[in-house]
């Protein structure tokens, strides 16, 4: 039996697990793959919409129908109220997530260069890590009160854990040799800190800081249902109490493309600032 | 021997681990000394104790006994007189061809037109032209071998110290390279010549390459004997396939073998 060459070769995840970005055989299937993204969200629509307004299934107190939804969409789109909700929550990730990066990075690069820090620290943050953030709600309250400083602190808590632990981990992939390479050119140390541990480091950094971004867009969410008087997630929390579940679902799917659009555009900023990982991935 | 000594390795020996039952003796008292402008080869089996010889040179690492002097004064640390070609090129995936050829001179604070010149200058030495915008993963192994010659050779250091440069590329790029190697040290060297030295596992290639031969066996690493090698300068590829080539390959491919069958029975 022959053994496959590189033109015959198949992909190994299949069509549809393969990784964007890579050269496949086909170009015709580029354009084409978009329906699949498109597939499933229509059928979903088009049950919904069949078991609300054909079937009436459901009181449109419990599940309006999708239309309702759309005119609830129009009406606080209209009244400015969805972005100032929307203005509010992306603030809040905005400073926690910063302030998040500004502190954990560098924690974690020491932690990851000198043992003796790691030990220092590793004990303490182990049993603060499994603390869920929202458990930190009902001391934020009582710390900072309800409102925009009780909702950045829950979030920068579940943002700091993530940045820290990927930064660990990027500081220990570092190359000893790439350390060595440096020190022989005339690096000082300080140099090899800011050009070699934190390039190394960077792409962990930022893996750290795309799952924070979810993580505490998940959070913020949560911390607003008790913690505000504004944002997404106070939104919803009043809607459900007045018994508007369409804007309730309105709040919804806003968070949900909310968050899909962060991930795209910190993945797309990964690969403009990251050029060199490109090599690093499956076939 | 008196003269000018470059390098002068005194009485060094490593042991690797504290402990009696598990540790190492990777090196037993070596003494070499290299003088100014010399191409010695570091030549012997896997595990004598070749690439832990050249990390103490390059001040990676610190000898248990002994001290190594460059210029007559004891080395402390890695330096940029001291350059280091890996055998795992060590290229910075994170920089271009011409960032990882102009770290040296960034790094001892050239400013940036001379830096261009300097990176533009090796990029042609060693036939990178084109590719100065590349990132190393998209380089084939000998074009990542070239860059990593090109920015040790860039930071113009007077020691080159290469651990088995060549040893992980097919055999047809492995004899180019060594023709190439040859040529740009020349070049580099027409100012002052460089001292190289040059740990290898094949024979040819270190008389191709070297002044002398400096051979080492294992268990524990020591020095076992050492060849001058006669064959003037330039070297050309033809000298390969000479008699006293083969000739030399296989006094040294006997001592290598005495000592194998010795420490065997
Ligand atoms: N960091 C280390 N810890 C413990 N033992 C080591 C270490 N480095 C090297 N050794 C041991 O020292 C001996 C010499 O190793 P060294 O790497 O210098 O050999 P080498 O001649 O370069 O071999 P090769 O041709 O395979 O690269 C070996 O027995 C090895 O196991
Ligand atoms: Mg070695």
């Amino acid at each position: 039996m022959p053994w496959p060459t590189e033109s015959a070769e198949k992909p190994l995840l299949g069509p549809e697990l393969s990784v964007a970005g890579t050269t496949r055989s086909g170009r015709s299937g580029r354009s084409g793959r978009w329906i699949y993204y498109l597939v499933l969200p229509v059928v979903l629509l088009v049950i919904w919409w069949f078991c609300t307004d054909v079937l009436a299934l459901f009181p449109s107190a419990l599940l309006p129908s999708p239309i309702r939804v759309a005119k609830a969409f129009g009406h606080v789109i209209a009244d400015g109220e969805l972005m100032l909700n929307i203005e509010d929550s992306l603030l809040r990730i905005f400073y926690a997530d910063l302030a998040a990066l500004i502190i954990a990075v560098p924690i974690g690069l020491a932690m990851g260069l000198y043992q003796s820090i790691e030990r220092l620290l590793d004990g303490l943050l182990s049993l603060f890590r499994p603390i869920p953030p929202l458990a930190w709600v009902p001391l934020a309250i009582l710390w900072f009160g309800i409102g925009t400083l009780s909702i950045v602190f829950i979030t920068f808590l579940s943002a700091f854990f993530s940045i820290l632990v990927s930064t660990v981990a990027g500081v220990r992939s570092l190359d000893k040799l790439h350390i060595r390479a440096a020190l022989s050119l005339g690096a000082s140390r300080r140099r090899v800190l800011t050009h070699v541990v934190l390039p190394t480091t960077l792409p962990s950094i930022f893996t750290g800081l795309r799952i924070a971004i979810g993580v505490s867009w998940m959070s913020i969410v949560g911390a607003e249902l008790i913690a505000a008087s504004s944002g997404l997630g106070y939104m919803i929390n009043y809607y459900q109490q007045v018994l508007r579940t369409d804007v309730v679902i309105v709040g919804m799917i806003t968070i949900g493309v909310i968050g899909l659009g962060m991930d795209l555009l910190s993945r797309w900023v990964e690969r403009r600032l990251l050029p060199w990982r490109q090599g690093a991935r499956l076939p | 021997m008196t003269g000018h000594h470059k390098i002068a390795v005194l009485g060094v020996a490593k042991r690797f681990g504290e402990t009696a039952g598990t540790s190492v003796n990777a090196l037993s008292m070596i003494d070499l000394s290299i003088a100014d402008g010399e191409f010695v080869s570091i030549l012997g089996p896997s595990g004598c104790g070749k690439s832990s010889l050249l990390n103490i040179i390059a001040g990676f690492e610190e000898s248990s006994t002994g001290r190594i002097e460059v210029d007559g004064k004891p080395i402390s640390g890695p330096a940029p007189n001291r350059g280091v070609v890996f055998q795992e090129y060590a290229l910075f995936p994170w920089l271009t061809v011409a960032g990882n050829i102009g770290f040296g001179p960034q790094s001892r604070g050239m400013r940036a037109s001379k830096v261009n010149r300097i990176v533009s200058r090796y990029v042609e030495l060693v036939s990178l032209t084109g590719f100065e915008q590349k990132y190393p993963h998209e380089l084939s192994g000998g074009m990542r071998q070239r860059c990593a010659l090109a920015r040790c050779m860039a930071n113009d250091p007077d020691i080159m110290l290469m651990d088995e440069p060549l040893a992980a590329l097919d055999a047809l790029t492995r004899v180019a390279l060594q023709d190439e190697l040859l040529r740009i040290w020349g070049e580099a060297s027409r100012v002052r010549k460089k001292t190289v030295v040059y740990v290898t596992h094949s024979i040819d290639e270190a008389i191709f390459l070297s002044d002398r031969i400096v051979v080492m066996t294992p268990r524990p690493g020591r020095i076992q004997g050492e060849f001058v090698v006669p064959f003037p300068r330039p070297r050309l590829p033809e000298i390969r396939i000479h008699q006293d080539f083969h000739g030399l390959s296989d006094k040294i491919w006997l001592m290598l073998q005495a000592e194998a069958g010795r420490k065997s029975c």
